[in-house]
């Protein structure tokens, strides 16, 4: 069966929020009758663009991350729902907004925090993935608003069998957001790392000039796990870093340093090194 | 979507499909085309062949305007202020402070045609001023230059001229070093997309931010083709005071000067090159002017004694020394192209009392490395798509309806194609003329207060080099002083320099009668006395194309990756008794006894349709099919494809780029640049001329210096205030258009915070000077100098270095605390901290970008002042 899929890629998020304006669009003011009644005018964030700072002035970098409704196949809400939330047969998970009337205790159920409470209609409300337009023949963009309004692709819409969508996770190294949770979510995340983990960025200077062709390696363990050259203004970057003790071997214009960083949830803004000093 | 229909419209961010059942907007979303468009382009680069997706992209504030047509800050009624009585007691002291009563069209009608009449039998049609938003809602018919300018032209006006608030270093520094005029000094664009991707190696984005300002109009077309910039290799370079959101998205480094300082940097590039023998001398020595005198200056042989070494412009800028060598060296060796503003042209170092010489600085550096060469050129990777140009589709600034070839730029190609001078005719001015009345929109409040004013440059000045510097006079000889303002829109305060002047202003006795004709009740529209409701342009009908606006921006429509032309339907009915701007005027024209002329017994749709039939759409589609289909894509065509701007000048050849200028009579034998000696000059000749006759201008000298900026770090007021604050154009809004108005935008997070109630605008501040000020993200803070308060939401990280802090202008809410003009504003109107200073003696810029002001804890007090 056929299962609809969301997936972002942190690299091409910039924040610019057309997601979530198409969605405000789609469902503020609308009644979508038997998918959800209209979204209030401020507050919900059915897409919730996260953003996170990384490192320190001027080597640091925002990244975001869109979160909607994560469409879990072990949905919470589901289990707290006692019929009040259902999965359809093409995966997307629904409030069913009479059945949901007065379930206050249904936003606290989403471990993602992705279900608001819209008071006047008294009901839990969360992103549909515009199921009310993939049903209907008439919407040819075929894709949910905010992924349609998305002016860098970095959101993607998917409607294919299981397998296949495995075939797109394996081959675009997707990953799951917060896999701990074991929610197995309808929703990917490409270059997860940026958003999640963190970078060492630095430079290296010989006679007090950027150098490039510096040859840096990146040791955990006692192993080199990632290399690189130094680009014109000396700089390296390893992203995508999970917390843990490393060590930073530089070789430039016949000098050799060697140092120990860690990350510990924060980027690092390692500055220019004198390699000749 | 049952009993649903989809029109067409369009915006100043994309044309888009509007979805509406019941009389009501249910959506509206970016277009995708279909199979009946015609192809686009391609181009091949490096083996690879790029083809641009068959879809429209929208801007986040188009993406969010139906919370903009549905807003409870709608204007829906005419009113009246409570206590104004044109017959009796006027109560000007109470403007902006009692309120307002509801009154019928007629009513409204019968005290301006009174007021109008009544003033213009008093001092001449001379005493009436009045002055349109920079953007009106999109629609070349129902556009300023059209429908406001074929009424107020014919019913008689004082215009307040704008200034070239984007384009101001251009306008005033560039222009006199290489001309381009009709560009107010920016650069040419044309079909650099192709010369970028198959040539260059390095883009260094200077004061740029395309991610955001897509040059402007052009939705996110641009996003795409730096996506393929990127698949090539190509590396690029940030260098502005705030870490936008390009550098975020492709930088590999990001330079952030301190505020004012970008043209230190630029000289130190120069005296790299210059030291080192890296810089293009065959060229500079054939098309540079003064240049050998100018290196003698960078090298430190000048009147200053001061070499500019890197290590100079580290101490002046912040920025390390190292990373300019090294930018400098690289930029030597790669193919670059410089993006100097986000439109080519324009970009916020332009907008600051630095704005002349940071220009100046950046031609300097193309012209050092060849300029015109391939893959070495002024390119802001925004316009310059390879779509035909030989298609002609005015834009907005060409004039529409009113054909005023003063005050639009329908005189180019536009007036004498829509008007044949027989059954229909322009409606020219005859006040706003060079010789006319005049008041420049910076200093309204200086004319109506004072009651004179001299000042150098009228509004926009394109005709020539030498325009900007004709000096004028308010009141202009002979006529009459301003007593009536009809104010179109409400931006000022959010949008101008020092602003509490503008709300000081409606208090002064000679400003008898103030009106204002607003879509929405913001700003400074609670200022007037009457206000008449105008409606959006998804209540009437009208024809525009994406991106398109011409004028000062010559064929801009190469910003988009498809050339798009909208029907704009009248999706719904004139929310409340609002009317469009046409019909507004058409009802008023009836009770000036100029109905006929005004309207040629015509109504919107059949002005559109002379329009349409004046432009070259009936080739491709007749009025009937483009009005059914709702759209119109203008077909690839290689003939129309222009060459590479600037080839023609590096090469020593007769211009071929299809741009406006320069005129045939500023040129010798059409060679060469519309300067004095046709090349590129570091010692302007304009200038020199200007000095010899007596005007000698220390922020403006006739040799491209480096002046200290006179609001920055080095200023006196720097000890008192010592953060340097940076406002651009805005993000999430366009100029005030989005902002406020019980928006969707209101819940973006990096546009407005919510705190116990109020969507407080954000400034953002380094980490360091946060603590030291006991700031933490989130807190309420006090922007502030001796020019007013305003109160704000601190986001508090790494995007801009210690010493600056930086928040958007153009906020469209004005909510002083206590008596306006004199107390704090909680709007977020950051525009009341920068000086009303002109860029320099002469120029007549305004510097934004130039404000110094300290931040501290909001203690919950309103802050009234003098």
């Amino acid at each position: 069966m056929k299962q609809w899929y969301l997936t972002m890629d942190v690299r091409w998020c910039h924040d610019c929020n057309n997601c979530f304006m198409g969605c405000k669009d789609e469902h503020v003011g609308n009644d979508w009758p038997g998918y959800t009644g209209s979204q209030p005018r401020h507050g919900h964030r059915w897409v919730n663009v996260l953003r996170r700072e990384r490192g320190r002035y001027a080597r640091n970098d925002y990244r975001f991350l869109t979160l909607t409704c994560q469409h879990c196949e072990n949905a919470a809400c589901e289990a707290a729902g006692n019929g009040a939330v259902y999965r359809r047969e093409d995966g997307i998970v629904m409030i069913d907004p009479e059945k949901a009337k007065g379930r206050r205790d249904l936003v606290d159920s989403c471990p993602y925090g992705t279900i608001y409470y819209n008071e006047e209609l008294d009901v839990p409300q969360k992103c549909t993935m515009c199921a009310h337009l993939l049903d209907d023949p008439d919407w040819t963009p075929g894709l949910p608003r905010c992924v349609h309004n998305c002016p860098t692709e970095c959101l993607k819409a998917y409607y294919v069998e299981p397998e296949e969508m495995q075939k797109i996770i394996e081959e675009e190294g997707l990953e799951v957001y917060r896999p701990e949770l074991g929610a197995n979510p309808h929703v990917f995340y490409k270059n997860l790392g940026m958003f999640t983990k963190n970078f060492a960025w630095g430079g290296i200077l010989i006679g007090g000039d950027c150098f490039e062709g510096g040859k840096v390696d990146l040791v955990q363990d006692g192993n080199v796990i990632a290399s690189q050259e130094t680009n014109f203004f000396g700089d390296y970057r390893f992203d995508k870093l999970d917390d843990g003790k490393y060590t930073i071997n530089i070789e430039a214009g016949g000098f050799k340093k060697s140092f120990d960083i860690e990350i510990a949830g924060k980027s690092l803004n390692l500055d220019y090194l004198d390699m000749d000093k | 979507m049952k009993g649903e229909i989809r029109l067409t419209n369009s915006s100043t961010g994309g044309p888009m499909f509007v979805y509406v059942k019941d009389g009501k907007i249910v959506r509206l979303t970016p277009m995708d085309l279909d199979e009946t468009d015609p192809e686009g382009w391609t181009i091949e680069a490096h083996g690879r062949t790029f083809k641009p997706p068959r879809k429209t992209t929208i801007q986040m504030y188009t993406a969010g305007q139906k919370s903009m047509i549905y807003s409870d800050r709608r204007l829906l009624y005419p009113m009246k202020r409570v206590d104004f009585d044109p017959n009796g007691e006027r109560n000007i002291q109470n403007r902006g402070i009692s309120g307002y009563e509801r009154i019928s069209w007629e009513e409204a009608a019968d005290i301006i045609v009174s007021e109008v009449n009544r003033i213009k039998r008093e001092v001449g049609p001379g005493g009436i001023m009045s002055t349109p938003s920079s953007h009106h809602l999109w629609g070349n018919v129902g556009y300023r230059h059209s429908t406001y300018f074929r009424f107020m032209n014919l019913m008689g006006f004082t215009y307040a001229d704008h200034n070239p608030d984007s384009w101001e270093g251009w306008h005033w520094g560039a222009m006199h070093m290489w001309g381009f005029s009709w560009r107010l000094g920016n650069p040419e664009q044309y079909n650099l997309l192709e010369d970028c991707l198959q040539n260059s190696e390095l883009i260094v984005f200077w004061s740029s931010d395309p991610e955001v300002n897509n040059g402007i109009y052009g939705g996110f077309e641009s996003h795409i083709r730096r996506r393929w910039m990127d698949e090539l290799g190509i590396k690029m370079v940030f260098i502005d005071p705030f870490y936008n959101h390009s550098a975020n998205m492709w930088g590999m480094k990001w330079f952030s000067p301190k505020v004012g300082t970008d043209h230190a940097i630029s000289f130190a590039i120069a005296y790299t090159w210059l030291t080192e023998g890296t810089y293009d001398k065959e060229y500079v020595a054939d098309h540079a002017y003064g240049f050998e005198e100018w290196a003698e200056y960078v090298l430190g042989n000048g009147e200053d004694g001061i070499p500019k070494t890197c290590e100079w412009a580290e101490a002046e800028s912040g920025v390390p020394a190292c990373e300019i060598r090294a930018l400098a060296r690289e930029w030597a060796k790669r193919k670059t192209q410089l993006a100097a503003g986000g439109l080519g042209g324009w970009g916020g170092a332009c907008r600051a009392t630095h704005g002349i010489e940071w220009t100046r600085g950046m031609i300097a550096l193309a012209t050092m490395q060849g300029l015109g060469k391939p893959g070495s050129n002024m390119y802001s990777t925004t316009q310059g798509v390879p779509t035909d140009h030989n298609f002609f589709f005015p834009g907005y600034a060409d004039g529409g309806i009113s054909g005023d070839c003063s005050n639009s730029a329908a005189g180019f190609k536009f007036a004498w194609r829509m008007f044949d001078g027989k059954t229909t005719f322009p409606a020219p001015v005859k006040m706003n003329w060079e010789a006319g009345q005049h008041i420049p929109r910076l200093k309204i409040p200086e004319c109506l207060m004072n009651g004179k004013f001299e000042w150098y440059g009228k509004g926009f000045c394109g005709a020539t080099i030498e325009a900007q510097m004709h000096p004028y006079q308010y009141p202009a000889p002979g006529y009459g002083s301003i007593k009536m303002y009809w104010k179109y829109g409400g931006p000022h305060i959010g949008t101008m320099t020092a602003t509490n002047r503008y709300a000081k202003m409606y208090h002064s006795e000679t400003l008898e009668f103030v009106l204002s004709q607003s879509i929405w009740n913001e700003g400074e529209v609670m200022f007037a006395d009457v206000i008449i409701p105008a409606c959006t342009n998804f209540e009437r009908w009208d024809i525009s194309e994406f991106g398109n606006c011409s004028g000062y921006i010559p064929d801009n429509f190469a910003q988009t990756n498809f050339r798009v032309i909208s029907f704009q339907q009248k999706c719904i009915e004139p929310l409340g008794e609002s009317k469009s701007d046409y019909d507004i005027y058409a009802y008023l024209s009836k009770k000036f006894g100029i109905y006929d002329i005004f309207t040629e017994g015509k109504d919107e749709m059949a002005w559109i349709e002379q329009y349409y039939n004046a432009t070259d759409c009936p080739t491709l589609m007749s009025f009937e099919d483009f009005c059914k289909k709702g759209y119109l894509v203008v077909p690839y065509n290689p003939e129309g494809v222009p060459k590479t701007a600037f080839r023609w000048f590096a090469e020593n050849r007769v211009r071929d780029t299809p741009d406006w200028g320069p005129a045939p009579n500023q040129t010798v034998g059409l060679k060469g640049l519309q300067t004095t000696t046709g090349k590129i000059e570091f010692i302007s000749t304009s200038l020199s001329r200007f000095e010899a006759q007596g005007f000698v201008d220390e922020y403006r000298p006739a040799m491209h210096k480096y002046v200290p900026a006179w609001e920055s770090w080095h200023a006196e007021v720097a000890k008192k205030y010592p953060l340097g604050m940076l406002s651009p154009h805005p993000r999430f809004s366009f100029h005030t258009m989005g902002d406020a108005k019980d928006s969707f935008m209101l819940d973006i997070k990096d546009h407005r915070v919510l705190v116990d109630g109020w969507y407080y605008w954000i400034i953002r501040m380094n980490t360091v000077d946060a603590e030291a000020r006991g700031i933490k993200d989130g807190d309420l803070v006090r922007a502030f100098n001796d020019r007013g308060s305003v109160i704000l939401c601190a986001q508090v990280g790494e995007r801009v270095q210690p010493g600056t802090v930086h928040s958007y202008e153009s906020c469209a809410e004005y909510a002083p605390l206590g008596k306006p003009g004199h107390s704090a504003d909680r709007g977020g109107c950051v525009n009341i901290l920068t000086p009303d200073r002109y860029m320099s003696k002469y120029a007549c810029g305004m510097a934004p970008n130039s404000a110094q002001i300290e931040v501290e804890k909001w203690d919950g007090g309103i802050y009234e002042i003098y």
